[in-house]
């Protein structure tokens, strides 16, 4: 069993990585290039389980180089990516919503050698007219949506388009602006799973602000959740009021909405910004960061976690049997721990994305283009799991 | 015995001799014997002495023949020979007749005198014999009339005797008929006590005498008085106006008039609870007006032991209960008055106010033997000295921050706004802080000292033995001020993790310090002070000294951190605004290093002098001979062109990353916020760290033009020129430095590198 993969992409340098989230048999992973001089590519990272073997395929992305993607919920072939296009010695960086060409998984795995192959090219499905917003961060989709709302974060605008015709049209169907003192630029946002899918948390510098879609005003803000910039932020997928957030003063911190003057939890463990934190998509308790100190870094906070300590045991069961009552008692209850420190990388790691198929499987990304994916180690997951 | 056998010849040779045993001296005996000789007496008799003297020629021997003598001399001396003896014969002769005479004499004077005395005593028997006559006729004469007078005296002797019987008698029934009136005008004086002693003198008597008439007056009488009396007694009891030592003496006389001891008892007691409820109310009173302590303290002490003289035995638990409910009352004031006792100004004065409440309590256990109260007034003192430890605690953290707080003042103050002296630098602020906590902590331990003073009565009690001097100063004080530097040391750090701007980092870098100095010497000095001063005996387990070191080391550690977080937070903010906020693609060709980066090295050198007034200077790599000359060869070298230059044609992307690769796998992993040791070169490539990586990740956020890269190579050449001398190991700052460089070319859409001739004349240019 191998327990960490790693892929070197045939990249100069890279930072967008998601997981295919309409995915759910294979486990595949998208990276976005970035190259001011090349064409820039999406390269589509196949994991085999069974052989622990990496398939890549390559699609060309010539529109700039990518900052930040995104897969549509929905369907698979469907992604958003957020690329900086230079004109006229002005720098800006635009979204569209693309559609993987349907022939690229027929046997378009290329292979070492064969880099002169040409990639076939993504298919322009349309913009997501920004330019009279600035530049965009980043691109949210609805989260388990039909793949027709998406939100992208414009400077200090919010921006929630429908996507119309089989994508092929967005239209805004509604906008907010952040306004007030300091620095307003979005730098990161996180459309949240739950109430139906009506509320965004998005970061400015060192604020988290939660907004209602429905009205687009904001809800909540918790200022100076970071004593620097917030890098990024995530959802607790199991609790609807948590979520985590993570920036340059080196922490990771957890918060529950309703109670925004303190974090519920803060984790400092890494020794440069914290880039990037992500939930375990199942287990709530996983959680995944990667910072610019070259580390990722998988913790199991289970205090906070929507699972309890160990597993509920049934009254009933108590009561039937004794026995059982004292194995519960001597199996200690899981601490709020790290499970593992990766240093398999050698610059900075800009994203980390767990697997949308296999819950235990995740993908870092480096800035010298290197992905590695890791398990989450055998004993752990058995723990969770009986 | 041995003299016995010699002596028994000498006896046989006396007894066979017929000389009388006068012979004791020699020399008597030799004259007498030559007497004898002379006179022919006793020749007989001398058989002891013929042995020696049977020479017939012997002149001196008694059997001297004068014819065999002077036969023998005849015989055998020469006529010369002859003459010569006869001549000393004759001498011989003469001498011994003017002996002999001398001796008569002197025998018939005695004699004569002998003979006077005698006569004389003859007449002066006589005259004596005729005074004795006298004598007796005077005796006789004396007795007679003695005998005469003494009988005429008989009668009128037993008339005197009878007489004074008769007066004293008459004196007691005086004393008996003048008692009503004496009693009244007792009463009138209300001089009770000698109205009770003279009724008591008189009461057995007229008890006696009752029946009889007159006896019975004056018996009645006097009971009407003296019920009168005590009813007076009693009402004066009643009023309770008086002092208790009044009090105390009606209850006596009341006593003494067969009043029901109980019934006194109870109300003795209820006048008792009265007056030192008012005591009490009092005090309470006075509670607020900060009074002193102990006031109330002698009034229950006095009372009790009045009471306890009066009252007997059956009283006793009568006594206790009482005592019991007042002192819970009055403790109840005390512990309320202790409360109140706040200010730590003078702990003496608190110290000597419970000493004395301890004294009175101890007295009354000396009254009470069995009393709860003075064990329970121990308590009392033990929990306010436990309260005094924890006032001096909180007082000790309160000038802790004060001082604190000054030093910020003392740090905020502008410099060279006054003169120069007027603020003073850091060492000298961080001596004086140090010096003003532990003077501080000196005298605050000198206070608490007081509680064991040998003087105080308490001292000796087990608690302030051991437990006092253990879990109370050395644990509760001295150990919980240490901790509480170093916990406030860390909140520091805490709480200023957001923006960093709430501490100025100066006060870090001395707070550091400071937990680094008591680290080394302070903590272990303090604590010996301790122990020495109290004669600390753990019974119990105490904070050992190491793990208050450890907590200081690390509070310091994380100062230090901190500092190094909060300066390079600072450097890197002016570094990542001047990277974000510049368009870099349009911007022109580079004609001078940027501002920011001279302030950047400004900041860095006075950061520098900043730790190095209060660090040593730290270990550094051995540098390069040229580091001040080392340029960017790297990339500013044909050799760096070749390394990225073909990068940019699609044909070999690998190279590029190999070479990054390769690059990167001889070099070590940097950790950005690794903790620092305790030195300056240290604390330095901390924060050189801190801010470089956040040039480099800014940089690698935008996209540059080509003018832009050569900006940052300007910048970053000037970097590297003034800061390797600040940092251990210079190559952390060329690798860095390399990489921001690299990362920009990357980012660059016209990467057209300057040429490191014109960045040197740049960078030299200033």
């Amino acid at each position: 069993f191998v327990n960490k993969l790693q892929y070197l992409a045939r990249i100069d340098r890279a930072r967008a990585l998601t997981a295919q989230t309409a995915e759910t048999d294979a486990i595949r992973f998208l990276v976005g290039t970035q190259s001011l001089k090349f064409d820039n590519q999406i390269h589509i990272i196949d994991f085999d389980d069974e052989n622990n073997v990496i398939n890549k395929s390559v699609l060309l992305h010539d529109a700039g180089e990518i900052w930040h993607i995104s897969g549509s919920p929905a369907d698979k072939a469907v992604l958003t990516t957020c690329y900086s296009k230079t004109s006229e010695s002005r720098v800006l960086t635009c979204a569209a919503v693309w559609r993987m060409p349907p022939e690229w998984e027929s046997g378009n795995h290329e292979s070492p050698d064969d880099s002169s192959n040409n990639p076939q090219t993504l298919e322009l499905l349309c913009h997501l007219d920004n330019t009279a917003h600035g530049s965009v961060a980043c691109v949210l989709w609805e989260p388990m949506g039909d793949g027709k709302r998406v939100i992208s974060l414009a400077e200090n605008h919010v921006l929630l388009w429908d996507l119309q015709e089989s994508s092929t049209k967005a239209t805004i169907s509604s906008s907010a602006t952040l306004e007030g003192k300091g620095q307003l630029k979005f730098t990161a946002g996180k459309w949240s799973p739950h109430h139906n899918n009506t509320q965004l948390a998005t970061a400015n510098d060192t604020a988290i602000r939660g907004w209602d879609l429905r009205s687009m005003s904001q809800i909540y803000c918790i200022e100076n959740a970071h004593g620097q910039l917030v890098r990024d932020l995530d959802f607790n997928p199991n609790k609807q009021y948590y979520l985590a957030s993570c920036g340059d003063d080196c922490k990771v911190k957890f918060w529950d909405v309703r109670h925004i003057n303190e974090p519920v939890k803060c984790l400092e463990e890494h020794s440069h910004w914290v880039w990037s934190v992500r939930y375990n998509h199942s287990h709530d308790q996983l959680l995944l960061t990667g910072s610019s100190d070259s580390r990722v870094i998988l913790s199991n906070m289970v205090s906070i976690s929507s699972e309890p300590f160990g597993h509920l045991v049934d009254d009933d069961e108590l009561s039937d049997n004794e026995e059982s009552q004292q194995e519960d008692k001597g199996k200690e209850p899981l601490q709020d721990s790290i499970i593992a420190t990766y240093e398999e990388h050698e610059d900075s790691v800009y994203a980390v994305e767990w697997s949308a198929a296999d819950p235990w499987l995740f993908a870092s990304l480096s800035y010298d283009g290197r992905l590695v994916i890791n398990r989450v180690p055998r004993a752990l997951k058995y723990r969770i799991l009986l | 015995p041995l003299w016995i056998k010699a002596a028994a010849p000498s006896t046989n040779n006396n007894s066979s001799s017929t000389t009388p045993p006068d012979s004791d001296p020699n020399g008597r005996r030799r004259i007498h014997s030559m007497l004898k000789l002379y006179y022919g007496l006793n020749e007989e008799g001398k058989a002891a002495d013929q042995a020696e003297s049977l020479d017939p020629c012997d002149i001196n021997g008694p059997h001297f023949d004068p014819e065999v003598y002077l036969n023998k001399l005849r015989k055998e001396c020469s006529l010369g020979e002859l003459m010569d003896h006869e001549s000393c014969m004759v001498k011989q002769i003469r001498s011994l007749d003017s002996d002999m005479q001398t001796l008569v004499y002197e025998n018939y004077n005695k004699f004569i005198s002998a003979t006077d005395t005698i006569r004389k005593m003859k007449n002066d028997f006589k005259k004596m014999e005729d005074e004795m006559d006298c004598l007796s006729a005077n005796m006789a004469s004396i007795t007679e009339f003695s005998a005469r007078i003494s009988g005429t005296l008989q009668d009128q002797h037993a008339q005197i005797t009878k007489l004074s019987g008769v007066h004293t008698l008459l004196r007691k029934l005086q004393f008996l008929f003048e008692l009503p009136a004496r009693l009244n005008k007792c009463l009138e004086l209300q001089a009770y006590a000698q109205a009770v002693s003279a009724h008591r003198r008189a009461r057995c008597v007229l008890q006696q005498y009752s029946h009889m008439p007159s006896f019975r007056g004056i018996q009645d009488d006097c009971h009407v008085i003296m019920e009168q009396l005590a009813q007076q007694l009693r009402q004066k009891f009643r009023d309770g106006g008086s002092s208790a030592k009044d009090l105390s003496e009606c209850v006596e006389l009341l006593l003494q008039l067969d009043e029901p001891a109980e019934e006194l008892c109870d109300k003795f007691l209820s006048h008792a609870q009265s007056r030192l409820e008012a005591d009490l109310q009092g005090l309470e009173a006075e509670l607020k007006d900060s009074a002193i302590t102990d006031t109330g303290g002698g009034s229950v002490q006095k009372t009790s032991e009045l009471a306890s003289k009066n009252i007997p035995e059956m009283a006793n638990g009568k006594l206790h209960v009482f005592v019991d409910t007042l002192a819970a009352r009055y403790f109840s004031l005390v512990e309320r008055r202790i409360q109140e006792e706040k200010g730590v100004s003078d702990n003496s004065l608190l110290v000597r106010a419970l000493d004395r409440f301890h004294r009175r309590l101890q007295a009354i256990s000396k009254l009470l033997p069995g009393s709860a109260v003075p064990s329970h007034g121990t308590e009392i003192v033990v929990q306010a000295a436990r309260e005094r430890i924890k006032q001096y605690l909180s007082a000790l953290q309160t000038f802790y921050h004060d001082s604190l707080t000054d030093v910020r003042q003392a740090l905020a103050a502008p410099r060279g706004a006054s003169s120069k002296d007027a603020t003073p630098s850091l060492p000298e602020l961080l001596a004086s802080l140090s010096n003003f906590i532990l003077n501080q902590l000196k005298s605050v331990l000198a206070s608490v000292h007081l509680f064991t003073a040998k003087d105080i009565t308490f001292s000796n009690k087990p608690y302030f033995k051991g437990e006092f001097c253990s879990q109370g100063v050395r644990e509760g004080l001295v150990v919980s001020f240490i901790k509480f530097i170093c916990q406030s040391s860390r909140q520091y750090c805490e709480s200023a993790g957001d923006r960093g701007g709430s501490t100025p980092p100066a006060l870090l870098l001395l707070l550091s310090r400071l937990c680094l100095d008591y680290e080394t010497s302070t903590i272990s000095y303090i604590l010996t002070l301790t122990d020495e001063q109290f004669l600390v005996q753990h019974h119990t387990p105490v904070t050992p000294v190491t793990a208050l070191c450890a907590e200081a080391r690390e509070a310091a550690q994380k100062l230090l951190n901190h500092y190094v977080k909060v300066q390079g937070l600072i450097i890197s903010q002016m570094l990542r605004k001047s990277v974000e906020t510049r368009d870099w693609v349009n911007t022109i060709e580079p004609r001078n290093v940027r501002a920011v980066m001279k302030r950047v090295v400004e900041d860095t050198t006075s950061i520098d002098v900043q730790v190095g007034l209060l660090y040593e200077e730290g270990v550094r790599k051995a540098h390069s001979s040229d580091s001040s000359k080392r340029t960017f060869s790297v990339y500013s070298s044909s050799r760096q062109q070749i390394r990225y230059a073909p990068s940019y044609t699609p044909s070999a992307p690998m190279d590029t990353n190999l070479l990054s690769n390769i690059h990167k796998l001889f070099s070590e992993r940097i950790d950005i916020f690794s903790p620092v040791e305790f030195n300056k070169v240290s604390v330095l490539t901390g924060i050189i760290k801190i801010s470089l990586k956040t040039f480099l990740e800014c940089v690698r956020l935008r996209t540059f033009g080509r003018y832009g890269l050569q900006q940052i190579q300007v910048d970053c050449h000037y970097l590297q020129m003034y800061l390797w001398r600040f940092v251990s190991d210079e190559n952390l700052v060329h690798f860095l430095l390399d990489e921001i460089v690299c990362s920009a070319a990357h980012r660059c859409l016209d990467p057209s590198p300057m040429e490191q001739s014109v960045i040197e004349v740049i960078c030299e240019r200033g």
